[in-house]
């Protein structure tokens, strides 16, 4: 188990290098193969040849691509130094660079920019797996009825509308209309009610995306597992029906639900960009549609880089997590 | 509870006898009429599953008689409606069917004097495993894959018995121990993976076991399993049976498996009862062309080798449109044999076939099939 958890972290570790290095390569030197200067990339339009040549320096684009990854890499652990020749910007590890657009470093904004979407992910996650497993469960159980024929056609609904749908549809009516919520994002720090009033609205938009593919998936699951043969000996052995379902059922139908919440958890802390962008959360997500729009550069590769972070940490979690629901798996 | 009955008593020990003991009778008792002395005693049982195609008659009109330390066989190919049968004794039939239109039921199945079809589920729930308990086909498929043996075992004893969990786990190794699992009380905490096929049908037997149950089913106990196995797990249910005192009923298609443990068979062929009767009779003197074929197509180690197995032409009656007259008519070589074309028009009733409790449904007369068999079958075998 320990030996496994070893080799795992050291192919998570490899794993980054290889996204950061990607991410590097996409950002740094597929625009030089494609002819345009990163320089010109960073200074924006209308640069005059200095500010160019002085960005080229300050960011060493002139070393060979090796020295530049093994530069940024450097960044991230110990820091880095920026010169242009007269004067010296130390950026702190974990250094991500300078944002173009702001010239604020980028690491603090990433760090600003998280506890967004945190909020925002977990309160969404713990409505769509009580919501989505629930309507799932009793769907499953009451095939073919009235409810499941309704509750699958909301789901259905709910996985086919977009985010920008649905939630623009409830800012104008429950804000703009109604004038039920304020969603101007408070950090909970500041005023933990004002925090949840503006979160409601977005978590219950995510959650309903989410809630309506749970539901489809603990429904299918559920369906599949109560026809297995322990379920029918379970029954044999004169358990209740309740206990048949909770005991017994419930316990297989986690596995897949674990699976998928593993990869959707990592994938949201990333950024959930267009629920961010529809609620103009400051989150990671409308930071990164913000910096592409911006082509801000460092920027985007900070958030690409959080974004892998978090989608191998989950993997990872996931992993470990199938050892300890099903004994069959034995790490190792 | 840990001495062991001796293996290996003489072949047919179980199976010789009398025939008043006999499961099967003739009358087909009435609905409606009073409980009967018999332990167990199913009557005009059918079950019919409702589908987008049809109504399949999986049972349709099964009546039987099964006294406490007997042993019945219920032989069939699949889709005979062996395991309906079983199930629905057991208030299962609707098991695997989740939220789909519900199988009907009718008939009366009587325990104990007690009627179980009209009974409140829960009252019916209550006697599962406690009372009647079940050994299914697959052992690996049929114990939950998270929960450990012991887990499992525990859960069925505590479910009808108000003890500790610690209590439960001294029951549960001293049946472990009881069905021949080596170091009890360490492999009560293992997972089903960690046993091999026998000990995992062995698990499931203590399991089934664990309330002292007055009826037990195997539901093909031993296909899954490998042959040197199967002849072990056929020993255990025997010694448990004499043990237990308990009714069992065996169903199987592999009539090698019922030859070793059955005082009765049963011989059912789309749905219904073709033949019972004391094994040793329907072994020896079989009364139902279906039951010849079941014979011919089973393979013996003191039949020549050159010859080739006898088969049962065509393939099972289709349970939505059974075929008319004698469901059996299509497949029979004999179907000509009685006349008036009678085998397609008219079904043909469990009728007394020879002595000693033994019946066929069958259109020729007895001399008829005595002469057929005695002639042209049984040389063959």
């Amino acid at each position: 188990m320990l030996a496994y958890l070893i080799r795992r972290l050291f192919a998570v570790v490899v794993m980054l290098l290889v996204v950061t290095l990607t991410t590097f390569a996409i950002f740094f030197v597929i625009p030089k193969w494609a002819g345009t200067d990163p320089a010109l990339l960073f200074v924006g339009k209308q640069a005059d040849p200095e500010a160019i040549e002085g960005i080229r320096q300050k960011l060493s684009l002139g070393d060979p691509v090796l020295v530049q990854f093994w530069h940024f890499v450097q960044g991230l652990f110990v820091g880095r130094d920026y010169a242009n020749g007269t004067d010296v910007t130390h950026c702190p590890a974990p250094c991500f660079g300078y944002s173009f657009r702001t010239e604020q470093a980028v690491w603090p904004q990433l760090t600003d920019a998280l506890p967004v979407t945190l909020s925002l992910a977990a309160g969404a996650c713990l409505l769509w797996l009580v919501g989505g497993i629930t309507t799932g469960v009793v769907s499953a159980l009451r095939r073919g009825t009235l409810w499941d024929r309704s509750a699958m056609t909301v789901a259905l609904a709910g996985v086919s509308l977009p985010i920008y749908f649905t939630g623009l549809l409830s800012l104008a009516i429950f804000s703009y209309s109604l004038k039920w919520v304020n969603v101007d994002y408070k950090p909970f720090g500041d005023d933990p009610a004002m925090w949840f009033e503006s979160l409601i609205l977005p978590w219950i938009t995510l959650a309903f995306l989410y809630a309506a593919m749970y539901a489809r998936l603990t429904r299918a699951t559920m369906l599949e597992i109560m026809g297995e043969d322990y379920i029918r000996t379970a029954r044999a052995k004169g358990l209740r029906e309740r206990v048949v379902i909770g005991r017994h059922a419930m316990r297989s139908t986690w596995t897949p639900i674990l699976t998928l919440l593993g990869l959707d958890l990592g994938a949201l802390l990333g950024g959930a960009v267009l629920t961010e962008s529809t609620y103009n959360l400051p989150g990671l997500g409308r930071l990164a549609v913000n910096a592409i729009t911006d082509k801000d550069l460092p920027v985007i590769l900070g958030v690409t880089l959080i974004a892998a972070i978090f989608i191998v940490i989950a993997n990872l979690v996931v992993d470990l997590l199938y050892a300890v629901i099903d004994p069959r798996v034995r790490l190792g | 509870m840990t001495d062991l009955s001796q293996p290996g008593q003489p072949e047919g020990a179980t199976g010789a006898l009398p025939a008043t003991t006999a499961a099967a009778t003739g009358e087909v008792a009435a609905a409606g009429s009073p409980a009967p002395t018999a332990f167990l005693e199913v009557r005009d049982l059918r079950v019919h599953f409702p589908t987008d195609d049809g109504l399949v008659k999986s049972v349709d009109g099964l009546s039987f008689r099964l006294e406490k330390g007997k042993t019945l066989g219920i032989v069939g190919e699949s889709g005979s409606g062996k395991s309906v049968t079983s199930l629905g004794i057991m208030g299962l039939h609707t098991a695997g069917q989740y939220g789909r239109r519900k199988a009907r039921i009718s008939g009366e199945i009587w325990l104990n004097g007690q009627e179980l079809l009209g009974a409140d589920p829960d009252e019916v729930r209550k006697l599962r495993g406690r009372e009647m308990s079940m050994i299914f086909q697959d052992p690996l498929s049929a114990l939950h894959p998270y929960y450990t043996i012991g887990r499992q075992i525990i859960e069925a004893y505590r479910v009808h018995h108000e003890v500790t969990k610690e209590v439960a786990r001294k029951r549960a190794i001293e049946l472990l121990d009881r069905v021949g699992i080596p170091q009890p009380d360490k492999r009560v905490d293992s997972y089903p993976h960690e046993f091999s096929g026998g000990m995992r049908q062995r698990a499931m037997i203590a399991m089934a076991l664990v309330n002292n149950p007055e009826l037990l089913i195997a539901d093909e106990p031993t296909t899954a399993l490998d042959v040197t196995v199967q002849a072990q797990i056929l020993d255990l249910i025997r010694d448990l049976q004499k043990e237990f005192g308990s009714a069992v009923i065996i169903i199987t298609h592999d009539l090698g498996v019922v030859a070793e443990l059955a005082d009765d068979l049963l011989v059912m062929y789309g749905g219904r009862c073709v033949e019972r009767g004391p094994a040793e009779k329907v072994f020896y003197e079989p009364q139902h062309p279906y039951t010849w074929g079941l014979l011919g197509s089973m393979p013996r180690i003191d039949r020549d080798q050159t010859d080739r197995l006898i088969p049962v032409k065509g393939s099972p009656p289709s349970l939505i449109n059974v075929p008319s007259g004698c469901a059996f008519h299509p497949r029979c070589p004999y179907a000509d044999v009685p006349k008036d074309n009678i085998t397609r028009t008219e079904r043909p009733e469990l009728r007394e076939a020879g002595d000693g409790g033994h019946f066929s449904a069958c259109h020729m007369t007895q001399e008829e099939r005595t002469r057929i068999w005695t002639e042209e079958i049984a040389p063959k075998l």
